[in-house]
């Protein structure tokens, strides 16, 4: 862990080898899927995949920031990302609109719309701000008690999203929809014909900006008080760390990009339900940050990749009924992608501990790279 | 190993491309297979592979084509519609049928709106599936008539004055429907309490005892089959007084048996009356009865519910499209469909300008609690 | 005003009686290894679905039921075999995730068996016959619950004071090192541990879902959160403790369900606020109340974090 640390530092202050190689193949990976989406037709799986992978990108590198760097055990994200994803709804509906969104609420009682943008980073604030509230009591709180008072929490949340009395701002327990969403980034010319894609790029760029500043975050002063946290509390009190202070910094970052997630996810998903930020999608973020080392930001986002594309593409011919000539393969029918997928799940839980990256970051993998080929 | 693995996944990314070159016309088939609904979408199924079995081939343009239908689950949850919908969109698709459920089609709605796909929604009663878009479509009729038909009913006819009504926290049928009811009701002068319960929630003696409370002479709930059964199910362990009255979704063979043995009175609203149509119950029977598979789908019997026979209709409504588009593409499908006119087993169909059918009745049905059947009791209309 | 709160009150207590036999799982588990046992919930579930496949392949009644809890325990043993024993060195994160982990494979593994569809359990007669109460009509395994729930909690204690594996489950959970170093066969007591949560949890099973008689693969997720809420509640280690805490959040919850009634009928509100909403969350604000003001909750004993 040290020895990681150390390299980054220096990493920080010349450019090194590595962080060349590291921002070209960024750049390499934005230009691609650029390319990809003028190329590929828009209704291929695959930009399901890179959209919904980036956001969960997102999602699980603020949850990496807490659970893998400053080591608090919170499952809140889900609550997060719902307050996230109504903040953005509710500000974001066009007036025109709101009549048929607030159907039994005569059309609420926000008259106004507001640009994407500005709406995006107010999600994350609310979030913030609620992460600030529920985390001056429940920080105090230690691993497990930590973790299942944050899951109260999100569950909380979600109720007081769905209760009928806040219906006018909220639409009750019914779908919010209508909101400008990843397609509205097309440049269309005056027919509606798609001239320039913009719906796979634009969460991709929004993703990137929440992770590069998560990233400086965590190579600041304040990220190795974090770390520190994390490695030994009582050492780093004794050092002069203000642990609550830390602590509540961490917990109202982490639910900020929560929050942006949340709002992304909802302009991927057309229509945002309390009803769907359950436990079981905080679990999802969890297994994927784990899967990708918890403690480094490259594992989180390169399998959050792999975790959608497998779960909503790869594996999804498991589902179905196949035919190899006439011999018709056993056991294939709907649900087997999901009993496939959790298999695949406990073995790396169970055998490959590290997950894909474990501590390491992308530079790192370079530099291996490198050093083997001095060795040879 | 690495490099193992990478071919391993490629060749997973080109299994799905072996099909072999034969003139097919995919119709996707947008329902719920697990979950809440899964009982009602795999019902519903059911009448789309039936009457696939019977016409499995149809005339575009003077081509015979194959039709193939092209399933994806949207597990009865709006999280998990857009991947499916989506997975629909990628298959390439010209016209979709579904879904059981009003939530997970208005959750699909844009990606078959993006992809210029039309839909034709089944069972899927919410107003707010068809409003404002040109593609989606509907077979069935609405829950300001289905929710106004019931007030009715249970006003004029059951008598009652005071109404209890429940419904799932976030499932947009449920509280449209109880919505619809209680304007409807509360129009008429009666006096309604309304009550949701959380999803996943199975313990309803205490809405139940609500309802007692408050002294309802009927308890609306037009919840999901799961939900139902358990309500029904309570209610005789309580020897509930009052009647309980449920929309279409209750029409189904587990929600009729959990009232078997009970002195529950239980009245539901539903689109199809089985012996409507003679010729296509038994051949459904018959067809049912074929396969295991089939019977465990259909409910463990062969009961014929409103769902298949609207199946069945959204199908031969989506031949009929194709044949008049002369075309598979799904934009001339679209097109088509606003002139459709079918005579299917549960009525005439046609649309209006909104892309509802024009229905103006419901059948309302009673649970025999003896012999553990629906019996027909009249057909309700909205004057 | 009690004819009105009665029922609500029954149903409270049927329901608590069934938690409290899914929190012991959960508060034994903890008290030994410190772990959240988040598949708990899930062993539940799965209890209800054997039952289902088991009776309607036409095993009667008499021998379904003992099957059933037979083969609950032994998926509590093997669970913590393959998922929990290789980890035990690990951090505790990591077991955690293991146990999420098997919550999630056993949810899917049932969503595939059963297709995604609701089953219908099996009606066992004697306790799902109606019985009447003053104004309140019921299942008789309303009543028969809690007397069950006591009659097994006081077996367990005993159990647990006066036998030897007894003896060798207070040790490991008051310092799991030095009870390995004084010989105690710690991977024997924590077995037994999962074996007897999981009867108990089968137990359980047998009850609510007699109760309300559909099981599909999420079943058992919100009666496990709730019967781990009553654990901490009643402090977590504390069998007694989860008993009480279990009773207490069953009625709690039933009476929220019904408050809007109750106000309105009391006088104190004119109009139904919408209440019911908060069935859920109500059991997760009082789990927040109480770990702030007494984390160690009722019963729980005191420990010191040894630095």
């Amino acid at each position: 862990m040290i020895r990681t640390q150390t390299n980054k530092q220096t990493t920080m202050k010349r450019p090194s080898v590595p962080t060349v190689i590291t921002f070209f193949v960024i750049a390499a990976i934005y230009v691609g899927v650029f390319v990809l989406e003028q190329v590929v037709p828009s209704t291929s799986m695959l930009f399901t995949v890179l959209k919904k992978g980036a956001i969960y990108a997102l999602v699980a590198v603020s949850m990496n920031l807490l659970n893998g760097f400053t080591g608090l055990f919170s499952l809140g994200q889900a609550g997060f990302m719902l307050i996230g994803a109504y903040t953005y709804g509710i500000l974001t509906i066009p007036v025109a609109q709101r009549a048929a969104v607030y159907q039994y609420y005569d059309g609420g009682i926000v008259q106004f719309a507001m640009p994407v943008i500005p709406a995006l980073i107010l999600a994350g604030c609310f979030a913030a701000i609620f992460a600030f509230l529920i985390g001056l009591p429940v920080l105090r709180l230690k691993s497990d008690y930590l973790a299942i008072a944050t899951l109260g929490f999100a569950e909380i949340v979600r109720s007081i999203f769905q209760w009928d009395k806040l219906g006018a701002i909220t639409n009750g327990s019914n779908m919010l929809r209508l909101f400008p969403t990843f397609n509205d980034f097309n440049i269309k010319n005056a027919d509606g014909d798609v001239l320039i894609y913009f719906s796979t790029t634009m969460p991709f760029v929004v993703v990137g900006i929440c992770i590069a500043i998560i990233i400086a975050l965590i190579h600041s002063s304040y990220g190795r008080a974090l770390m520190s946290i994390r490695d030994d509390e009582v050492a780093a009190e004794a050092m002069g760390i203000n642990l609550a202070r830390h602590k509540q910094y961490a917990f109202c970052v982490s639910s900020f990009f929560a929050g942006i997630g949340g709002a992304l996810l909802a302009m991927y998903s057309n229509s945002v339900q309390a009803k769907s930020f359950t436990s079981a999608m905080t679990y999802e973020i969890l297994l994927i940050v784990v899967i990708g080392g918890i403690g480094s930001v490259t594992g989180s986002c390169m399998s959050a990749f792999l975790f959608v594309a497998c779960s909503e593409w790869w594996l999804r011919f498991l589902d179905q009924k196949q035919m190899i000539g006439t011999w018709q393969v056993p056991l294939l029918r709907n649900g087997f992608r999901l009993v496939v997928f959790s298999l695949i799940i406990m073995v790396v839980v169970l055998f490959f501990r590290q997950g894909i990256m474990g501590t390491r970051e992308l530079p790192d993998l370079f530099r291996r790279k490198k050093a083997k080929e001095a060795a040879k | 190993m690495k490099k193992a693995l990478a071919i391993l996944m490629v060749i997973l990314m080109l299994i799905p491309t072996f099909s072999l070159a034969e003139d097919v016309v995919k119709i996707g088939v947008f329902e719920p297979a697990s979950g809440d609904s899964g009982a009602g979408g795999k019902q519903e199924m059911l009448g789309m592979q039936y009457a696939n079995s019977i016409v499995p081939t149809v005339e575009i343009g003077g081509t015979t084509y194959k039709v193939e239908l092209i399933y994806a689950d949207n597990g009865s949850s709006a999280d998990k519609a857009p991947s499916a919908a989506q997975q629909l969109v990628s298959e390439g698709v010209s016209v979709v049928l579904g879904s059981y459920g009003s939530g997970v089609s208005i959750a699909g709605s844009q990606y078959f709106a993006d992809a210029n796909i039309p839909a034709i929604g089944v069972t899927c009663t919410n107003p707010q599936v068809t409003m404002g878009n040109t593609h989606y479509f509907r077979i069935c009729f609405l829950d300001p008539f289905q929710g106004t038909a019931l007030a009715n009913y249970a006003f004029k006819e059951l008598g009652a004055t005071t109404a209890y009504c429940l419904a799932e926290l976030g499932n947009d049928y449920d509280t449209g429907l109880a919505y619809y009811f209680k304007q409807a009701f509360e129009a008429l002068g009666g006096t309604v309490m309304s009550d949701t319960f959380p999803t996943g929630n199975s313990d309803f003696s205490s809405y139940l005892s609500n309802a007692t409370a408050i002294g309802a002479e009927v308890f609306f709930c037009p919840v999901s089959i799961a939900y139902s059964t358990q309500i029904v199910n309570q209610a005789g362990g309580q020897n509930v007084t009052y009647p309980i009255m449920g929309g279409d979704t209750l029409d189904n063979n587990k929600v009729v048996e959990s009232a078997k043995g009970t002195n529950v009175k239980l009245l539901i609203s539903t689109f199809y009356q089985e012996g409507g149509a003679p010729e296509f119950d038994e051949g459904f029977r018959a067809w049912i009865n074929s396969d295991q598979e089939h019977l465990t789908n259909n409910g463990g019997n062969d009961m014929v519910a409103a769902f298949p026979a609207m199946g069945y209709d959204a199908y031969f409504v989506a031949l009929e499209a194709l044949k008049a588009a002369g075309s598979t593409d799904s934009k001339a499908v679209m097109e088509a469909l606003w002139g459709v006119n079918y005579e299917g087993v549960t009525g005439a169909i046609a649309f209006d300008e909104i892309g509802d059918a024009k229905r103006d009745s419901a059948f309302i049905k009673t649970a025999n609690t003896e012999t553990g059947e629906w019996e027909f009791v009249t057909v309700q209309s909205v004057e | 005003m009690i004819s009105i709160v009665l029922p609500y009150l029954l149903s409270g207590i049927s329901v608590g009686g069934q938690y409290a036999l899914i929190a012991i799982g959960y508060t034994m588990v903890y008290g030994i290894l410190r772990l959240i046992n988040f598949a708990h919930g899930d062993v539940f579930m799965v209890a209800g679905i054997l039952m289902v496949y088991i009776t309607s392949s036409g095993v009667p009644l008499y021998i379904a039921i003992p099957l059933v809890l037979i083969a609950t325990a032994l998926i509590g043993f093997v669970i913590e075999r393959i998922a929990y024993k290789p980890l035990r060195s690990a951090p505790r994160m990591s077991i955690m995730i293991s146990a999420i982990g098997v919550s999630y494979t056993l949810q899917n593994l049932v969503l595939y068996i059963t297709g995604g569809l609701n089953q219908y359990y099996p009606t066992i007669p004697f306790i799902s016959e109606s019985v009447t109460i003053g104004t309140a009509t019921t299942k008789m395994v309303t009543i028969v619950t809690p007397i069950l729930t006591l009659v097994l909690v006081i077996a367990l204690v005993l159990l647990i004071n006066h036998t030897k594996i007894g003896m060798a489950m207070r040790a490991v959970s008051k310092d799991f090192e030095t009870s390995q170093l004084m010989g105690i066969k710690i991977n024997r007591v924590i077995s037994v541990t999962f074996v007897i949560g999981s009867f108990l949890a089968g137990v359980g099973s047998i009850l609510y879902f007699t109760n309300y008689t559909t099981v599909i693969q999420t079943s058992g997720a919100m009666p496990g959160l709730k019967a781990f809420v009553a654990a901490v509640f009643g402090g977590i280690g504390s069998i007694p403790g989860a008993v009480v805490g279990a009773f207490i959040i069953g009625i709690c919850e039933n009476i929220i369900k019904g408050l809007d009634i109750i106000l309105f009928k009391a006088g104190i509100t004119t109009q139904m606020l919408g209440l019911t909403t908060f069935s859920d969350a109500f059991t997760f604000a009082l789990l927040i109340v109480i770990l702030i003001v007494r984390p160690t909750g009722l019963f729980g004993e005191k420990t010191t974090d040894k630095v």
